[in-house]
């Protein structure tokens, strides 16, 4: 099964409840403003925001004009374009250490999936035959610890772990230590579900950063925000805050089988430049997948395929 | 909470308070400022558009044209509208008639339910009852684990059949276990699962009919954007949920989905959640959350809480207390004890009106530790300093530093600290007379201005204080 499947599977429900609304609103149309209006109005209610969805009008409004194109059913493609282009720079890539262990640390609010996306990444690496390690960093939310280690029985993969309410620095350190040892390759670090206005909590992170960055003078080779697909406006505030804190490089966005469609990722990548690495499209252990600008802009703007 | 929605309605409205006549034109402009304002808060796009046809229909009417002041007019008409939206008045639970009442929790992952069910528990314990905790969420790893876990914190009942027993069955059992129990509450947290999942959405309806809820709570976190629709028109087709509890609001978020629930559903939203403190949930005031927004301030909650939480007794001796200017370290340990007793400190000055406007106060955070470490230092004297604190001397400042495992010099500042409230407190309770609006305001910025102490401290010891002066004053005049 090719990727784009897969996308378009995993978006199926988003299509239907949103997007398919796209296709029968250019059938048959001329192309006038109240087209562009109506669009606007559901790419604001795809989470999209009001600044990119008005971005991304103004950006088919002209290619549309370029073009000379005076059917609304020839937009489709051309709001494609223009997501692909708010997209354009995201690199899909992790970073990986020159020699010795890669540390990946994962942040998020509460209950954004952040556990279960280091699971389904510890599957995927050991799938391609990579060491891996993961570090129970949630030692706050009552058994995080034990969730973890449950995802670590069911891949088959060690975690290093503490007790409840013990340092999360300390965690991370004695992974790290523990990796260096063992000739372990990828440090997946969890960290407790935190909401960006504590400064307190959020304190607390940029100190896990600090420890892991003075262990691992490259270290961490990507610092992921784990967010919830169906989160709102909310998370363009969190990408914010996070990067500011912990210079997050890059986004997993979660739950998108459900009728959400992430469109707040739009936003977050155009206006903070902040890639989308991965994606989580079910409950599966498989169900992780790369990111791709290309993929994601088609199945959402033209749910027929081509 | 809701501070981002709050600001920037408050934005588009301040340009028509000061209004003393309303064109269209004004009334055009604020309301696409209003909608654009909702719509960055995730309410609903046809919500936001009902809405600001609604507001706008009356702005132009009659009612506000008559009005000595339009622009205040408008404010009323979306406060009005707000609380409307919202639904109205709180709701309450509703209990069986025979119990136990079965109350069942839903919602998406990462929603909150196992968090909510045990605050849930407690609120019901607050309330006399005996709740008993159902795990039935089979799926998620640890997730029975963790329900135990914050039951045995809260000292309540957990009742589970491991993870290889059918929700359902566990449902069952689980009522049986509540009557065999005389518990008459009991609360079932199930899995969470997608609004689109079939197969767990009819696991739910299984559920329903085995043990028929007399409550079907839908758990929403306040941050799901413009999702939310659909996963409360799903939930509620599929399980006709009888109310909303919404989560995580503690964080920045602007709860577009608090407006958008209700509207949508018609379902009220029963409780907010705030915070990962297990702690009872709090009712959904949609008047008061409204005027929130509005930057009009909740005093309603705020002595609310003050009734539940400060000791009536405690507080005449404290009155007592500051009138004969006996005020000893003893007893400003007390007070700060209990305005620690009211909850986080942070959501406690949001609740006052205007507080949002100061400067530098719109993001505070208050360091809850700074009052363990002055109670530390209070514990660590002596029966004699503490009565007495001019008997501390160098010897003695560092004994108590390191009894209390802090610095001399925060225990300098503790002192210096006191001794300044405890001035205060003097000219309030004997120069009470003397005193003029002026020097009441200058000694109370004295008290702001102390060192680095956290910001919040002192504003509820000056509220007190503060209407404790006005009180006499007003006395003095009367005779």
């Amino acid at each position: 099964m090719g990727l784009l499947d897969k996308f378009r599977r995993g978006l199926e429900k988003s299509r239907e409840a949103v997007f398919g609304r796209l296709g029968r609103l250019f059938q048959g149309r001329k192309l006038d403003e109240s087209v562009y209006e109506d669009m606007e109005e559901i790419l604001i209610s795809a989470d999209i925001g009001v600044d990119t969805s008005l971005w991304l009008i103004e950006r088919v409004r002209k290619l549309a004009k370029e073009q000379r194109v005076t059917d609304a059913e020839a937009l489709p493609p051309l709001l494609q374009q223009a997501m692909e282009e708010a997209l354009a720079d995201c690199d899909t890539s992790m970073r990986i250490a020159s020699e010795g262990p890669t540390l990946y640390l994962f942040v998020g609010v509460n209950g954004v999936g952040k556990t279960t996306t280091i699971g389904k990444l510890a599957h995927r690496y050991l799938q391609e035959g990579k060491k891996v390690i993961m570090a129970a960093g949630d030692t706050f939310r009552a058994a995080a610890i034990e969730q973890l280690v449950e995802w670590g029985n069911r891949v088959g993969c060690d975690v290093v772990r503490h007790t409840q309410g013990s340092d999360p620095a300390a965690v991370v350190y004695d992974a790290i230590v523990a990796a260096k040892s063992r000739g372990i390759d990828i440090i997946l670090c969890d960290t407790a579900g935190r909401l960006h206005n504590k400064a307190n909590l959020m304190a607390e992170l940029a100190k896990i950063r600090k420890v892991v960055a003075r262990e691992m003078p490259d270290a961490p080779h990507e610092v992921l925000l784990v967010v919830d697909g169906t989160t709102g406006q909310n998370a363009v505030h969190q990408a914010e805050a996070f990067k500011e804190v912990v210079q997050v490089t890059g986004l997993v966005v979660t739950k998108l089988d459900g009728t959400a469609k992430g469109g707040v990722l739009l936003p977050i990548v155009r206006e903070h430049g902040i890639p989308v690495k991965w994606v989580g499209l079910g409950e599966g252990m498989d169900d992780l997948e790369p990111f791709s600008a290309s993929s994601y802009a088609q199945a959402v703007c033209r749910p027929d395929g081509v | 909470m809701l501070e981002g929605l709050s600001s920037s309605l408050q934005k588009a409205l301040s340009k028509l308070r000061a209004k003393g006549k309303l064109t269209e034109d004004d009334v055009q402009t604020a309301m696409r400022e209003v909608r654009l304002a909702l719509l960055a808060a995730d309410v609903n796009v046809k919500v936001v558009k009902q809405f600001v046809d609604k507001v706008r229909e009356r702005a132009v009417g009659q009612e506000v044209q008559k009005s000595l002041t339009p622009g205040q007019q408008v404010v009323k008409i979306v406060y009005e509208e707000l609380t409307d939206l919202m639904g109205g008045t709180e709701e309450r639970i509703r209990m069986a008639a025979k119990p136990p009442t079965v109350v069942m929790l839903a919602g998406l992952q990462g929603a909150g339910k196992t968090t909510a069910a045990a605050k849930l528990a407690l609120s019901f314990r607050k309330h006399q009852h005996r709740p008993l905790l159902v795990a039935a969420d089979v799926y998620r790893p640890a997730a029975i684990q963790q329900l135990q876990v914050l039951g045995r914190q809260i000292d309540i009942p957990v009742f589970d059949l491991g993870t290889e027993v059918d929700p359902v069955e566990i449902a069952r059992q689980g009522r049986e276990e509540a009557i065999r129990q005389g518990a008459d509450v009991l609360i079932i947290d199930t899995a969470g699962r997608l609004h689109v999942d079939e197969r767990l959405m009819d696991e739910l309806s299984r559920i329903k009919a085995e043990v028929p809820p007399d409550e079907i709570l839908l758990v929403v976190d306040a941050m799901t954007g413009q999702d939310a629709v659909h996963v409360a028109e799903t939930f509620h087709q599929r399980l006709s949920i009888t109310g909303v509890i919404l989560t995580k609001m503690d964080g920045d978020t602007r709860g577009g989905a608090a407006l958008t629930v209700r509207a949508v559903t018609g379902c009220p939203i029963k409780f907010v959640s705030l915070g990962e403190k297990i702690e009872p949930l709090e009712v959904f005031h949609p008047d008061r959350l409204a005027s929130r927004i509005l930057g009009m301030g909740d005093v309603l909650s705020l002595i609310e809480k003050a009734q539940e939480n400060f000791d009536l007794e405690k507080a005449k001796e404290m009155e007592q207390k500051l009138r004969t200017a006996q005020f000893t370290l003893d007893d400003f340990r007390e007070q700060l004890r209990q305005v620690r007793n009211l909850g986080p400190l942070d959501q406690i000055l949001k609740m006052l009106p205007g507080i949002g406007k100061l400067k530098g106060l719109e993001n505070i955070q208050v360091d809850e530790k700074k009052f363990l470490h002055i109670d530390a230092i209070i514990s660590s004297m002596t029966k004699e300093e503490r009565a007495n604190p001019s008997l501390m001397n160098a010897s003695r400042r560092r004994r108590v530093a390191l009894g209390s495992g802090l610095t001399v010099r925060e225990v300098n500042q503790v002192l210096n600290q006191f001794e300044q409230v405890q001035q205060l407190m003097k000219r309030f309770a004997g120069g009470g007379k003397k005193m003029g609006r002026r020097n009441a305001l200058n000694a109370l910025k004295s008290l702001g201005n102390l060192g680095d102490l956290p910001g919040g401290m002192n504003v509820p010891s000056l509220g007190g204080a503060g209407s404790q002066q006005k009180r006499q004053h007003r006395k003095k005049k009367k005779h």
